[in-house]
């Protein structure tokens, strides 16, 4: 098949390109999952315990995940301009829900004769919150974790039409000259790239919540 | 009577919106080295009452003492510390090792690793679970009675003066809840707690209490007194009714192994020839020979036809003695085990398992005409005004 020969060859002639690409791609996923791990499980322990403010933080940070990515792009250039700032600050507004929502829901379903237990034992507020009740949750932060990693690495991709870094570049490249023998070679390489970095950092995360999970609260 | 451990003052809880209080005005004093029983029907307010004591709940007024020191605002995170807390669930944190758990206080209070340690050892010896193998387990990894040892265990890790048990042994099957208890009981006959037990259970309570505060809606106090007075001298119709029938069963309760004079069964050691078994089991007026190893521990029981049979030796004829107690076991346990039993009679043996005599019915029989004569005489001294059984609060 011609296609296939022409794409293997495209494949090893730009894996240089390609690797740095999904470096980049990698990279601001991770700092992007990383600001809203900061965020979305502080917001998750300040409001897991009061109705309200859990009710809001869940339908704000739900509607950011509805706003369709391409839009949502376009509207932070103007305050924020091109590039990887506003790249950024989106990818943080659609982790934020899966990370917040799991934070919640994995506070809420400690078993609260534990939760008392603690207290009854002294522990204070803070410590009952980082000694117990977190890594009691941690497996459930973690899915949340995991789950907008995956959305990130697909949406990152969008990240390019604002001049983002990443392997969406080579994607909005491939459109601008549909047509051309290299344009449907490079889409398919991006393509693969991102589904292979989704692969491995699901792969990461597994062995990550493995490793920061308590023996006595594993499966 | 000393200062009493604990003194509440007035102690009253309201709940915002409820025009009756939750608790109203309780005054009671919890002497040191005790346990004191709250028991009464749900919702009576026995835990909301225990629950002041940690302060896990707020009293709306009245004082709290402990070692004659008002506690009512301490901080709370430092007068729990002072205080152990065991529940129901138990609450042990299931991330965590059972040497963690057991040093959650310890921890707090800025123990080293090996001070902790040691005391960790030290302390699932006292509850009966063997450190080396226990400790770096995970509570999922134990059955439910150990669990509830590990939680007593982590309860005195600091060796708390006091000790506020919310149900304890409430979540655990029957059989083992009858060991539990019986241990527990030998525990604090060495640590001498003062103790706050909830229960709803008022068999539980006769058998653990040195002192029963009945509690009624509201946590009035029907009725605060030892066991054997409450039972022989209920205060007034409701401590009755929760009393319920048969107060002369519930009387084997009061009563320990230790406190009745045991019956001597023939007994020969493992290894006696089987003609001089024989003698020994003429000589007696039983049907059984209660065979002892080199320990003095019991083996086998043999009657005279397993003697005759000479298939397999004696130490494998006849039955395991299953029917074993030991002297703090109720008269009530003794009694249950014997029903089962084959011969009809309950072994006593001591921590080490060594035999120390046995009980039977008539021992029994022998202790409930006892208490039931001390009883009388109870009533009729308090019928003619001599002296009044206890303190009677309320009614």
């Amino acid at each position: 098949m011609i296609v296939g020969v022409s794409f293997w060859e495209y494949l090893t002639d730009q894996s240089d390109r390609i690797f740095e690409l999904t470096i980049e791609h990698a990279q601001i996923v991770l700092i992007s999952v990383g600001i809203a791990v900061v965020f979305g499980v502080g917001l998750g322990m300040l409001t897991y315990r009061t109705e309200r403010p859990r009710i809001a933080i869940l339908a704000v940070t739900g509607v950011f995940i509805t706003i369709p990515s391409l839009a949502l792009f376009s509207l932070l250039l103007s305050p924020l301009g091109l590039g990887t700032k506003p790249a950024v600050v989106a990818l943080v507004m659609y982790a934020l829900l899966p990370i917040v929502r799991n934070t919640i829901t994995g506070l809420r379903e400690v078993d609260p004769a534990i939760v008392e237990s603690a207290q009854g034992m002294g522990m204070g507020r803070w410590r009952r919150l980082t000694r117990i009740e977190l890594p009691l949750a941690w497996p459930i932060i973690i899915t949340g974790i995991r789950v907008s990693t995956q959305i990130l690495v697909g949406i990152a991709a969008i990240a390019a039409v604002i001049n983002g870094p990443g392997l969406g570049k080579d994607i909005f490249r491939a459109l601008a000259r549909v047509g051309t023998p290299t344009a449907v070679n490079q889409a398919l390489a991006a393509v693969l790239g991102i589904v292979a970095l989704g692969l491995l950092l699901d792969l990461a995360y597994l062995l990550v919540g493995r490793l920061t999970t308590s023996r006595g609260v594993r499966e | 009577m000393n200062d009493p451990m604990i003194r509440l003052e007035g102690v009253t809880k309201r709940y915002p919106g409820q025009d009756k209080p939750a608790v109203e005005h309780i005054d009671l004093d919890i002497p040191e080295g005790e346990i004191v029983i709250f028991v009464g029907p749900s919702g009576c307010g026995k835990t909301t009452l225990m629950k002041m004591i940690n302060r896990l709940i707020e009293p709306t007024s009245g004082r709290i003492f402990m070692e004659g020191k008002d506690v009512t605002r301490v901080n709370p995170d430092h007068l729990r510390r002072r205080i152990g807390y065991v529940i129901q669930q138990i609450g042990l944190f299931p991330h965590m090792t059972i040497r963690d758990n057991i040093a959650t206080v310890p921890k707090m209070l800025g123990w080293d690793g090996a001070r902790t340690d040691a005391r960790v050892d030290e302390l699932l010896d006292l509850v009966g679970l063997d450190a080396a193998v226990f400790r770096s387990r995970y509570p999922k990894q134990l059955s439910g009675g150990q669990r509830q040892r590990v939680g007593v265990a982590r309860a005195l890790a600091v060796d708390p003066p006091v000790m506020l048990m919310d149900e304890p042994f409430g979540a655990i099957d029957p059989i083992t809840r009858d060991r539990l208890q019986n241990e527990f009981l030998r525990l604090q006959a060495e640590i001498g707690k003062t103790i706050v037990f909830v229960t709803h259970d008022i068999d539980e309570a006769i058998k653990m209490g040195d002192r029963i505060a009945i509690l009624r809606d509201g946590a009035t106090i029907a009725q605060y007194d030892t066991p054997k007075h409450i039972l022989s001298a209920p205060a007034d119709d409701f401590v009755a009714d929760f009393v319920g029938s048969g107060a002369s069963l519930k009387r084997l309760n009061l009563s320990r192994v230790r406190d009745v004079e045991l019956t001597f069964w023939p007994t020969a050691a493992v290894g006696t020839d089987r003609a001089e078994v024989r003698s020994v089991l003429r000589a007696s007026d039983k049907g059984a020979v209660l065979l002892l190893d080199g320990n003095d521990r019991p083996v086998r029981w043999v009657t005279a036809r397993d003697i005759d049979r000479t298939d397999v030796p004696l130490e494998q004829a006849g039955l395991e003695p299953e029917a074993i107690v030991e002297p703090q076991a109720t008269l009530q346990d003794a009694l249950n085990l014997m029903l089962d039993s084959s011969h009809g009679a309950a072994v006593v043996v001591d921590g080490n398992g060594t035999y120390l005599g046995a009980v039977d019915f008539a021992t029994v029989a022998h202790a409930v005409q006892a208490m039931r004569r001390e009883a009388r005489e109870q009533l009729r001294a308090a019928a003619e005004g001599s002296s009044h059984p206890g303190e009677v609060a309320a009614s």
